[in-house]
């Protein structure tokens, strides 16, 4: 007894520790949480803020100074039909894109949680994952390459006697062009390609925790395979869909490399973005710009929740 | 005689694994239908065949005397209640119970009516508005229930419907799911791994076990006299006697069943009669069952037998015997039944 003692009067620092935060729950809880609400808070928040911030600032003309007097003249620039064209087209290619992601990612998902087993779902993650490990701006660039005037889809749609097809898709005025890399419709094929991973994981997520007895029941009750898929099978992917969507649509609302690259001349709002904060030195009109996804956000999430979007989860 | 549903030499195989063999099975049209046996001895598969979620891989399935096996589970006029009763989350209780009207395309108003029919019928009147989520899994049972009948199937699916209840509640919607049987007039096929429900609920049922049918039969007939080992043994509780202590019962050679509620225990050495077999051992065992005690005793071979008595308290033979107590077991030659198994135990 004498000799087991000494060992427990002297205990060790890491018992006393865990002790007295088993004893102080919230201390602990805090500790665990400084650190990242403190780089969320000011880190990220604080810079929202003071992009927030800018935007009320304005301009002088002739100087080219900034302001630092809050004013709504920067906003009222927004609205300039040149401005508003940017804004409406950059919102339109992310409505188109996150469309038809969900379109294109709902099979592949789909098969992933419910047919592919074992080997047949890694390989589907792999597929899914792998382009994310590549550097994104190789890709670009590659289909910059793929879909050129001589390039590779332009070659196959005359070998198989298809150019008429081609032609016609790229003779549509707005959305055409001399070539698919100059086009709205390269713009959008590769937005669509780079950000459908995003698209599909939170599908694949959600149809994933249908249980098979759920389907079953519909069948059971009566509804034909595509009576489940509207009223069952829809409804519980739907916050999958969404949550895609927030991807697809933020990263189109704000991306100015792809538009830099593969499309017309016509801007896209982060292109403005860059623009206006680097050559062209309009902080303000720049933090202006960036407040625009943010409402646009905020407005299709509404949306979103009105439409029931989040009462599955 | 009307058959609800047959099955013809029925397998289903996936990949390696059989999960029914062979199976020859007619249940008849009205009848309480037990399907009773261990986990993964076929049962839910027999379910899923019925109601249309597999094909067999082999032999054919009948509804009605109509074929049936190539009929997809939306055309069949079989609905289940699902083991984990797959209730839609996304709808509250009225939805679901009207979700196979509705795709059958009956209007507002006659839904309306015929749901709350049916969550009056189950006593759930006035929760129509909840989700699934907010409901206990006794109410969850019975929307899963009303689900089903709304739909006024010929064939009703349990696929363990009390499986998750507790015992209280278990009881009480054992004899009110019996009850809405008689009233509905409509064939209930009723999933379980406890012999006890089987018994007190079927009118007729079959023992499944590795795929196959141990035994069909009512419950009388399989507790009185199991075909099978497995089926003395699963269904209650048996002793599988030799064909040495089967006595004059017997004239070929076999291995015999013996309930042991038939197996008399006592303190003295019984007397001799021409009818029964007595035999001394040492008890090993008292289980006390409340109503009943439980007397695991060992006999000089090596081999133990299993007697049961009622609880009689003071009028009890042999209340106060305890472990490594000598006692007498014996039993009548009329209450030995013959197995068909060719093996022993």
């Amino acid at each position: 007894m004498a000799a087991a003692l000494p060992a427990a009067a002297r205990p060790r620092l890491g018992r006393v520790l865990s002790s007295a935060l088993l004893l102080r729950p919230k201390l602990l809880l805090a500790l665990l949480l400084v650190p990242p609400l403190l780089w969320l808070g000011v880190v990220y928040l604080g810079a929202m803020l003071a992009l927030l911030v800018q935007s009320f600032f304005s301009i002088d003309e002739f100087t080219g100074l900034i302001q630092r007097t809050l004013t709504l003249r920067t906003y009222a620039e927004l609205l300039r039909p040149a401005h508003l064209d940017i804004i409406l087209r950059t919102a339109a290619m992310a409505g188109a894109v996150t469309l038809a992601s969900a379109v294109v990612a709902f099979p592949v998902g789909y098969y992933m949680a419910r047919y592919a087993s074992g080997r047949a779902k890694t390989i589907f993650y792999l597929a899914v994952m792998l382009p994310l490990w590549s550097s994104y701006l190789v890709r670009v660039y590659a289909w910059k390459l793929i879909l050129a005037k001589e390039g590779i889809v332009t070659w196959t749609a005359t070998e198989l006697g298809l150019e008429g097809w081609l032609d016609a898709l790229l003779s549509i005025p707005v959305i055409g062009g001399t070539a698919l890399s100059v086009s709205y419709v390269g713009t959008f094929t590769v937005f669509v390609y780079i950000w459908l991973p995003y698209m599909i994981l939170p599908i694949q997520a959600a149809l994933e925790r249908v249980p098979q007895s759920i389907i079953d029941a519909s069948a059971d009750l009566g509804a034909p395979p595509h009576r489940t898929f509207r009223d069952v099978i829809l409804p519980l992917a739907f916050p999958g869909v969404v949550a895609g969507s927030i991807f697809t649509f933020s990263l189109t609302l704000g991306d100015y490399i792809i538009p830099q690259i593969i499309g017309s001349s016509r801007l896209f709002l982060g292109q403005v973005v860059y623009i206006q904060q680097g050559t062209a030195g309009n902080i303000p009109l720049a933090a202006a710009f960036c407040v625009v996804p943010i409402v646009v956000m905020s407005i299709y999430l509404s949306v979103a929740k009105r439409l029931g979007a989040f009462d599955a989860l | 005689m009307d058959s609800a549903v047959r099955f013809r030499k029925v397998s289903l195989r996936y990949g390696r694994v059989v999960a029914l063999d062979g199976i020859d099975l007619a249940i008849r049209s009205g009848e309480f239908f037990g399907i009773l046996g261990p986990s993964g001895s076929g049962k839910t598969s027999c379910l899923r065949l019925i109601a249309g979620f597999d094909r067999p891989t082999e032999g054919e399935i009948e509804l009605h005397d109509r074929p049936a096996t190539a009929v997809a589970p939306y055309d069949r006029d079989v609905n289940t209640v699902f083991q984990d009763y797959a209730l839609f989350p996304h709808m509250n209780v009225e939805q679901n119970v009207g979700f196979g009207l509705m795709v059958k395309g009956v209007g507002r108003r006659a839904r309306r009516e015929r749901v709350g029919e049916m969550l009056e019928m189950v006593r759930l009147e006035g929760l129509g508005g909840r989700r699934p989520s907010e409901l206990s899994g006794g109410q969850r049972q019975r929307v899963a229930l009303a689900r089903a009948l709304v739909n006024r199937p010929s064939v009703l699916l349990l696929d363990e419907p009390l499986g998750a209840l507790d015992l209280k509640l278990r009881q009480q919607m054992q004899v009110e799911l019996r009850a809405l049987q008689r009233t509905l007039g409509i064939t209930f096929i009723f999933v379980t791994h406890d012999q006890g429900e089987a018994l007190s609920m079927s009118d007729r049922l079959a023992v499944f076990n590795r795929g196959r049918i141990e035994q069909v039969g009512t419950p009388r007939e399989i507790y009185e006299q199991p075909s099978t080992q497995f089926a003395a043994q699963f269904v209650g509780d048996s002793n599988i006697v030799e064909q040495r202590d089967a006595g004059a019962a017997s004239h070929a050679r076999g291995w015999f069943s013996l309930r042991p509620e038939k197996v008399h225990l006592s303190i003295r050495e019984p007397a001799a009669d021409g009818g029964s077999v007595a035999v001394m051992g040492v008890v090993a065992d008292v289980q006390f069952h409340g109503a009943s005690v439980r007397y695991v005793v060992s006999l000089s071979d090596g081999r133990s037998m299993t007697a049961v008595a009622g609880n009689l308290g003071s009028r009890a033979e042999a209340s106060d015997v305890g472990p490594g107590d000598r006692v007498w077991l014996n039993w009548r030659f009329e209450d030995l039944h013959r197995l068909r198994d060719p093996e022993g135990a």
